[in-house]
């Protein structure tokens, strides 16, 4: 049977424009959340982890008419397409763009105007990207809420082991913008420190913005360094409330059950948890939950949330990755935020870097709409 | 294994069509807001959160709600193997919109979270897995128009690996007074064999999606 592979990861985020500068700066335990006052927002400071404008801006040659979330897209497909020997332009390759508002800062009068307003749909944005690449094939663009990134790879793994496409760029992005501050300020669920998942004095979430790139394929000779095998994944929904969790974490269980169903595997065989960890109350209630069910509270999981905020659509892809160099590297990173355990669970969340064999790796991501979904990585 | 199509409806031009056959007209000159809610109380819908709805999330809502009504999907397969994935090409532009207009002005500065949950497209969705209890797989995907071969791909193989047992797919499109809906009931042929299929079952796929589309042009 097909196999399918995973590397050539790349991450843009506040904590740098590449996998090791974030990796390195995660194992520093550098956050890149801070205070922002730029009165952008309201109320006018708040922390938030924002990638570095001027450095966006100086990634040639991108041309003045690339919107700043196809930027970040572009320079990160970009940097992942040099981690393996790949035609990006191939029609045996596919781009899935995984993003829950895209180009949403073109809401904006002024940016509307020197864009036009057509770029704000996804489909619009998603041509830019693989006009720029000159990819003959139209982009899949998932737009599911927070789950996007985790079903993007799982679409990709299954459409590589049908035999679709030859190689898959899973790329997920989401921007900083008032459209999305202020929204989750009126959900009142903003925290008003770094956000602290799973911490028992957790006040809310920290948002985020960024960029990531996974390559897969179904040939492991392209990756210029080891890649990973995507096993499967699933996605449910939690068929409970549009913006609340559910209560007994029913819907998540069943993607996890689902994910390792499909991967072959039982809860013995997980090595490490990527959790999705907002440090909303009832998220991580809900979760804790989840796994306590699936048999997985000695696993040791992480939030990646308090060093580079929510990414949203991006979170997905870009936790994956993380969690691609946590394989690569065999360390556990400390779950950033964490002080005092705030679960009903027992579930083990990692407290300090841990040097370890780690071979399999559960990554998982749940959203408004009630969606939740699982995808499972190992080593080859 | 083959997939096939039980049932499809379709929500455009003022006509309500299941299996293609007409189940709803309305001959008044009225916007799409008025149309949309002479079809839910057509169908007894019987659902107050409807009216709470965005106007995207009512157009997927009901067209689901048409397509499932008697197809008694609990009696045959546990929730979780029940999934949904749309697809639309606008996402939720109009309540994006509607959000923007809150933000503007900082001195009239009044964002809604009720208006700002659904400035997500999957909503529509989780509105629908809320009402049937469907559990399983739950996915938006965002396309320039219909697109026969994404929903083929992307439903065909949830159900091919076992994921689902069952999938409502199709098109949710709507931004002020354009809408147009076309969704497929797709479960499992009940053999591995094309020539075992019952006649009334359509084979699941892309020509027989993009012929069902082109009839409601």
């Amino acid at each position: 049977m097909t196999k399918v592979f995973a590397g050539a990861e790349n991450i843009i985020s506040s904590l740098g424009f590449t996998s090791d500068e974030n990796i390195g700066n995660i194992i520093r335990g550098k956050s890149g959340i801070v205070l922002d006052d730029s009165g952008m927002y309201s109320p006018s400071i708040l922390p938030l982890s924002k990638v570095d404008h001027d450095r966006l801006e100086s990634i040639r040659p991108l041309s003045a008419d690339i919107t700043r979330m196809e930027r970040m897209f572009i320079a990160s497909i970009l940097d992942a397409g040099k981690r393996a020997d790949i035609d990006l332009s191939s029609p045996e390759t596919l781009f899935i763009l995984t993003t829950t508002k895209g180009n949403i800062d073109l809401l904006d009068p002024v940016l509307q105007a020197k864009f036009g307003k057509n770029r704000i749909y996804l489909h619009s944005m998603a041509k830019v990207i693989t006009t720029y690449f000159n990819n003959p094939n139209k982009a899949i663009i998932v737009s599911n809420a927070c789950i996007s990134g985790v079903l993007g790879i799982i679409y990709g793994e299954r459409l590589i082991r049908a035999g679709k496409y030859k190689h898959i760029v899973v790329s997920g992005g989401d921007l900083m913008s008032e459209f999305i501050v202020s929204g989750f300020q009126s959900f009142q669920s903003l925290s008003e420190q770094a956000c602290k998942p799973f911490d028992r004095d957790r006040t809310g979430l920290t948002l985020g913005e960024g960029a990531a790139s996974i390559i897969l394929s179904s040939s492991q000779g392209i990756f210029k360094e080891t890649p990973v095998k995507v096993l499967g994944g699933a996605g449910s929904n939690d068929g409970n409330h549009i913006s609340g969790p559910s209560r007994t974490g029913e819907g998540l269980l069943v993607a996890i059950q689902q994910a390792m169903k499909l991967s072959g595997l039982t809860p013995e065989d997980i090595d490490t948890i990527s959790a999705h960890g907002t440090a909303t109350d009832y998220n991580d209630e809900m979760e804790a939950k989840a796994f306590s069910r699936a048999g997985l509270e000695e696993v040791p999981l992480n939030s990646y949330k308090a060093y580079i905020g929510h990414t949203l659509g991006a979170a997905g892809v870009i936790e994956a990755a993380i969690s691609l160099q946590s394989m690569k590297r065999n360390m556990l990173f400390r779950s950033a935020g964490y002080d005092h355990h705030g679960v009903s669970k027992s579930i083990h969340v990692i407290k300090e870097n841990i040097e370890k064999e780690v071979s399999t790796c559960l990554k998982t991501g749940s959203g408004f709409g009630g969606s939740n979904a699982a995808v499972i990585l190992q080593k080859i | 294994m083959v997939v096939v199509v039980k049932k499809y409806c379709s929500i455009t031009h003022k006509l309500v069509r299941l299996n293609g056959d007409v189940v709803f007209s309305y001959n008044e000159e009225d916007t799409y807001k008025k149309f949309i809610r002479a079809a839910y109380r057509h169908f007894e819908t019987d659902y107050p959160k409807f009216f709470k709805m965005d106007a995207l999330s009512k157009l997927g809502f009901l067209s689901v709600d048409i397509l499932v009504k008697d197809a008694a999907l609990s009696e045959k397969y546990s929730p979780e193997k029940i999934g949904l994935i749309l697809t639309n090409g606008s996402s939720s532009l109009e309540v994006d919109e509607k959000h923007q207009e809150t933000i503007n002005d900082r001195e009239n500065y009044f964002p809604s979270p009720s208006n700002f949950v659904y400035t997500l497209p999957n909503i529509m969705a989780g509105e629908s897995a809320i009402r049937h209890t469907f559990r399983g797989e739950n996915t938006v995907l965002i396309s320039e128009g219909f697109d026969a071969d994404l929903i083929f791909e992307i439903a065909g193989l949830a159900l091919k690996n076992g994921s689902l047992d069952c999938c409502v797919c199709g098109w949710v499109e709507q931004y002020g007074n354009n809408y147009e809906s076309l969704l497929f009931l797709i479960e499992r042929g009940s053999t591995e064999d094309v020539h075992g299929i019952s006649s009334e079952d359509v084979i699941f796929d892309p020509s027989f999606l993009l012929t069902t589309y082109k009839r409601l042009q």
